[in-house]
This record gives structure tokens, sequence and C-alpha cells, in this order.
């Protein structure tokens, strides 16, 4: 027989601001929106008393209800089913992935009815599609994915990935209020990084969409990257600094719709590219991001636009084995030194 | 076989609802099968033709009107038919020949605030919702004053404000789609329910299990509509699902379930009617099963080989849902003759009206498809971009 779990206390009220981490900037930012706007509300698996696996949405049921923390059955189809429903009517749905390896469970309804209510009856679905992912925590090839290169393609969905924790809670009070489906990803090995752990304003701010952010000045080459490979950049830019390189390291923030005008920047500004992404190489962002390059600013490069990224594989579990699959700080000097010295 | 429960076990169970009562769960009553039967197909009486069920809350004035828009939505469609055939229509033309009165009916039972999805073969329902047939021409003949400005098919589009959201190509995403906007009513303190329409195929669905799952836990009032026309595209019942009738598999989501003669338009308005203040009531979601047939193929193009001989014939002959109601009319003096050919003459005009003004319609302009992938207030449309250009 089983017992009933007693809450022992209520999850209190995020600060407004002050020092947070990655996950409690997501969390501060859900909870102020949810407070200024009746019609935004969470819809996921396990996101109520338990608080998400992640516990993104900790304490949220106790303060606002479980009509507008909506716990779902293992249905990812009926999650972005029922928030596109609920968007229509004029809600504005929050919905999780417990991780984001689950979003091809859901794939179908995100692609062809999130994406295209708008393009084809006007009718818009102001909804964000939320969920930890990311590899390089040991977790194997079903919560390791990063899924942005699926939807690429698709016309209709915003993409956004922060890798700050200002950007996190910016980013995310951003997709809230705009008027389209947004995918926010978060990674998973950035939540609870004390390295990320920073003060927060107190004011009510946002982080565009569709704006990148240029997270390290450098002169002589540009690593173009987002999300956890950030701060693989940010190390390996720290690194080159001792041996004279002067790297700059560009923080994407959004994937769709692309900054095109900040990587073209960097382009006339260093002349040498290195673009950095954790999903695999075949197929991912990294290819479209060079292919900009290579389109529109063509004559302002000094050397090939090298494109580093995980090997064309499943993620796999085993330390060693991930270790591989993942490019390395080590794998971002060697191509930087390579790509300086062309 | 039941068995008395002795005293250790009563209290134990006594015990069990206490806790649940703490932890604030609903305690339902245990589960039975509840498939009614009520409006289900008689058996023919040998002689006797078809007529429709005589019980029925509809006044006179209702049942015109219900004739009304069964008529209108078949010669619609064979207006559709002509056009396509003179290539007006660029893409393919879905019949609901044979089976309009389910759509019909069921749609006819809701109010203006509720809301209802349809499939391809709902044209009927989408009418009853206020959609003019204007829209559907235009929409058709991919022109400029559809409702989708020429970028969906047919009835691929919506209006919010009479309750009406159009379906997408993939079966059974609606049904989850329509669960969230049941959601939304219950936030918004909104009293409405919810029709989405599905079919012997789209039922095999994993969208339309998790929809439905997901509306019978949070019992929200979707009424779904599964219309057992015998085929999906070329597959036949059989080659779809192991249960015999449709209505069955309510008992797998714990929701009530109905069949209904699907080609009885009145059975089909009394049993939505039944489901929708029983849903409306609180009592969750319902599955009403209507039997009927498909009488064309998948599209205009399908020359329904698959069909065993004298079967569409038959059909036609003996179940017809506007011959059926026709019949009903006339025996219980609802309307004469004169009556009846009156309203057709006005749905004629009706229709001539609305073709000759989809029309007149021009084509849409080309750029006018890099518009609206998202807010062009916020991001720019989709231009073809320039090549080689600075």
């Amino acid at each position: 027989m089983s017992t009933a779990v007693k809450k022992e206390h209520k999850s209190a009220r995020p600060e407004r601001g002050g020092k947070a981490t990655l996950v409690e900037a997501i969390r501060q930012g859900i909870w102020e929106e949810m407070e200024r706007d009746p019609t935004v509300f969470v819809i996921g698996e396990d996101v109520g008393a338990y608080g998400g696996a992640f516990k993104v949405t900790d304490g949220l049921i106790d303060e606002f209800g479980k009509e507008r923390v909506v716990d779902t059955p293992i249905s990812e189809g009926a999650i972005v089913g029922a928030a596109c429903g609920a968007a229509l009517m004029g809600m504005r749905p929050v919905a999780e992935f417990q991780f984001i390896d689950f979003i091809s469970a859901g794939f179908d309804l995100l692609t062809n009815y999130a994406a295209k209510c708008r393009y084809r009856w006007g009718a818009n679905i102001p909804a964000v599609f939320r969920g930890p992912c990311g590899s390089g925590v040991r977790s194997g090839p079903f919560h390791s994915l990063n899924a942005e290169s699926f939807f690429l393609n698709t016309a209709g969905l915003k993409i956004v990935e922060p890798a700050t924790a200002y950007d996190a809670k910016g980013l995310i009070k951003a997709a809230i209020r705009d008027p389209d489906p947004v995918l926010y990803f978060e990674h998973k090995k950035l939540y609870r990084l004390p390295r990320l752990r920073e003060e927060l304003p107190a004011d009510d701010y946002i982080v565009e969409i569709g704006k990148a952010r240029v997270a390290r000045e450098g002169r002589d080459l540009s690593i173009i990257t987002f999300g956890a490979m950030v701060l693989t950049a940010l190390d390996a830019a720290e690194e080159l600094e001792k041996e004279g390189l002067d790297v700059e390291v560009i923080d994407l923030r959004t994937l769709a719709p692309l900054d095109k005008q900040s990587i073209l920047a960097s382009v006339r500004k260093t002349n040498k590219i290195i673009v950095l992404h954790e999903a695999s190489r075949t197929g991912g962002i990294g290819g479209e991001v060079a292919a900009i390059i290579a389109e529109e600013a063509f004559e302002w490069l000094d050397a090939p636009v090298v494109r580093l990224a995980s090997i064309d594989t499943p993620v796999p579990y085993s330390p060693p084995l991930e270790d591989y699959y993942l490019p390395q700080t080590k794998d971002v000097l060697d191509a930087a030194r390579k790509l300086a010295a062309y | 076989m039941e068995q008395e429960p002795n005293k250790s076990d009563q209290q134990k169970s006594s015990a069990r609802e206490k806790n649940h009562r703490r932890r604030g769960r609903q305690r339902r009553a245990p589960f039975q099968m509840r498939v009614s039967t009520k409006y289900a197909p008689h058996k023919p009486v040998e002689g006797q033709p078809l007529s429709c069920t005589v019980e029925t809350t509809l006044k006179p004035g209702q049942l015109l009107e219900l004739y009304r828009h069964l008529k209108l939505t078949r010669l619609v469609e064979e207006r559709l038919v002509n056009l396509y055939r003179q290539t007006k229509v660029v893409g393919g033309v879905f019949r609901s020949l044979g089976q309009e009165a389910t759509a019909v009916g069921s749609a006819y039972a809701l109010t203006p605030q509720d809301f209802l999805t349809p499939l391809i073969r709902d044209l009927g329902a989408v009418l009853v919702k206020g959609i003019r047939p204007r829209e559907i021409f235009a929409q058709y003949m991919a022109k400029a004053w559809g409702p989708s400005g020429g970028k969906d098919l047919n009835i691929h589009f919506g209006n919010m404000e009479n309750g009406f959201i159009g379906p997408i190509s993939h079966l059974g995403d609606m049904i989850p789609v329509m669960t969230g906007v049941l959601l939304a009513a219950r936030m918004q303190k909104k009293r409405i329910v919810a029709i989405a329409y599905i079919g012997d195929g789209g039922m095999s669905t994993g969208a339309f299990h998790e929809g439905l799952n997901f509306a019978a836990v949070q019992r929200l009032p979707l009424i779904v509509i599964a219309e057992h026309n015998h085929y999906a595209y070329s597959t036949p019942t059989s080659l779809q699902t192991a249960v015999r009738d449709l209505a069955e598999k309510a008992a797998g989501y714990g929701i009530a379930a109905h069949v209904v003669d699907g080609n009885d338009v009145i059975a089909c308005y009394e049993v939505t009617k039944h489901a929708a203040d029983y849903a409306r009531r609180g009592g969750g979601a319902v599955l009403i099963e209507a039997k009927t047939y498909r009488r064309k193929g998948h599209a205009e193009h399908d020359d329904q080989r698959y069909v065993g001989p004298g079967e569409v014939e038959w059909w036609e002959k003996h179940n017809d849902p506007l011959d059926r109601f026709e019949r009903f009319l006339l025996e219980h003096n609802v309307a004469n003759k004169d009556k009846l050919e009156a309203i057709v003459a006005d749905v004629m005009r009706e229709i001539d009206e609305d073709c000759a003004w989809a029309e007149s319609s021009p084509m849409p302009e080309a750029e006018k498809a890099a518009y609206n992938v998202f807010d062009n207030s916020v991001v720019p449309p989709a231009f073809r971009p320039k090549v080689l250009e600075s």
C-alpha cells in the first residue's frame, strides 16, 4: 500500500534578481511571467508537485495551482498538441520536455501544427517548448541530445539556447512574450554550474530573440558557438591568449532565425572562423553558418571556415567514449593554432 | 465472481479512501463498460425503407434547417467535382457522399460558442458552423480571397470566432489540439464543449491515443466522433483494428461511449446533444461511433478497385442519409415536396452566387508566399535571397 508523501515545505518564491544559477534564472523568469500575465501556464510531465526532473518548475504549483501547472501523462504529442490548442485560445503555454531527446515524440505536432498555423491561416501559436538538452554529462544516447538541426529546416519555429544565467532569464521571458512558437533549449550541464552563477538585475528585462552576443572580443580569429560550448571556447581563448592569439567568441543565443549581421561582422573583423557546436557535424548548424559566411563574406576570409562538432555517432555513455565524441578544449586549441598559422 | 468483502478488507479500503481524500484526489466510481446503443442502427425490415429516429426534440423549423445543411453539403461537393473536372480546383476533391448526416447532425447539436475540428469528410460540420460556401470554393481553387490566401487546401483553415479549427493532413493530431482548446477554456472559465472528428483509420494513430487519454484524465468535455465509414483510403477497418465496434475503445480511456446510426441525421443530432449535455455537466470525454459508409473513393482520382461488387450501390439505394431524411420529413408532414424543392432551389442560388464570387477572385500574388511564417513586424518576410549581390 502506498503512503501519501507529505511535502516538507512550500518552495519559496524566487527572488527577483540577485545571485542565480542558470536553472534559478529560468525559474525566476517563468515565475515572474506567470505573475505578470494570467494567460501564462506550465504543462509537462512531473512539472507539478515534483517540480520537474531538474526542478525548473519547483514551487509553481503551490503558488499558481494545478490548473496553471498541468501534469500530463507520458505523451509528448499530447503536450505539444494541447499547448497549441491552448495557444489558439489566447493562452501562453510553457511546455516542458523532460529531456529534449523526447522532443522526437512531439515532432509531428511541432513541425506540422505549431510551425505552420500562422502561415496557413493566420492563427499564431505563442507557445514555448523547453527542456534540458546537451551532452557531456554521462547520460548516454537518450538523455544527451542537441536537437536544433532537426528543426532548423522547419520554417516557423524560433530556437534559442542560453549560455549565461542573465540570458537564460531574459530569453525565457522574451520567448513567453513572443507571438510565435519558440523552442527553448537548456543545456543541463549549465543548470547548476557555479561558474555561471551571477548577479541578475532586479528589474524586468528581456533578451531579444534573434540577437547574438559577443562573449569575448578579439582580433585574430573568431569562434562562433552557443550553449555549453561557449565555455569551451572561452577556456580555449584564455589559453590562446597566453600564446599571443586574440580570440573572439560569438555566442549565437538564437539559432533560428540566425543573427547573420553579428556573424558577418565578426568575419569582417577577424577574417578567420571556427564554428563550434555539440551536435554531430553532418547536417549540423555549423554547416549553415559556414555557408552564410561563404556566400556573403567570401572576400573577407583569410582561411577556410573550420567546423568543430561532435563525431557522426549517437552520444555514447562511457566517459572515454563521450569525451572522444565531443569536441574538447584541446580540439579547439589545435584548430585555432592551425588556423592562425594558415 | 465478486465476493463479499470481509471486515478487514473493508477497513483497509476505508483507510485507503481517507488517504485519497486527504490527497485531494477525486474518487471515481468503478469503471463499467458503458456503450449506449440507444441510437445504433436498426436492422432494416424487409420491404420497409429506412427513415429516421422519430423521437426528437427538434422543432419543424430546425428539421428543415438540418435538411438545408445536408443538401448544401452534398451540392457544394458536387459543384467542387465540376470545378475539379474543369481543372479549376488545383488539388484533390474529397467527398463525404453518403455520410453527410454524421457531420451535419452532430455539429448541429453544438452552441455557437462550442468548438469543433472536422476531418476532410466533414464539410457539413464546417458549413453548420457558419463557414460560407464561397470560402470553401475559393480555398479549393487556391484563390487569393480564400481564407488561407492560397497557402493551404480545402478545409485546412479555421475561424476562431465561429469555433471552427481546421484539421491538418496528419490524422489524430487534432485530438490533442482540441484537448488544449478545452484546457484553455477551463482556465478561462468558459463552459464550452468541443467535437473532434476522427475515422476508423485515424483512430490507429498515436496522437489520437495521447490526446483522448489526456482529455479523459483531465475530464475535459471533449466529444470524439468516430466516423466508421469502412475504408481508410483503401484499407478496410478489419486491417485497421481488431475491435468490432470502434466504441469499444472507450473502455481503454474510462469514458462513456455511444454507437449511432451515422446515416440518421436526427439520431446523430440527438446522441451528440446527449453527449454535449453530459460533458458540459462535468461527465468528461465521450466517444461516439457513427456507423456510416464512404460511397466515393478517398479522393476524386480513386477508382475504388478495392470495393466489393454491389456494395456502393446497396448503400446508395437503401441507406442514403438524404433519402432517409426526406422520407422522414414527408412521412411526418414536416414539409411537402414543394417546400423541399424550394429549399433546394435556395441552396442552388447560394452555391451559384458563391461560386461566381470565388471564381472572380484573383490568384494570390507570387511574393505573398514569403509572408507570415512569423509575425512580420518582428521577423521580416522570407523573400527569395538575391545571389551574389552585396
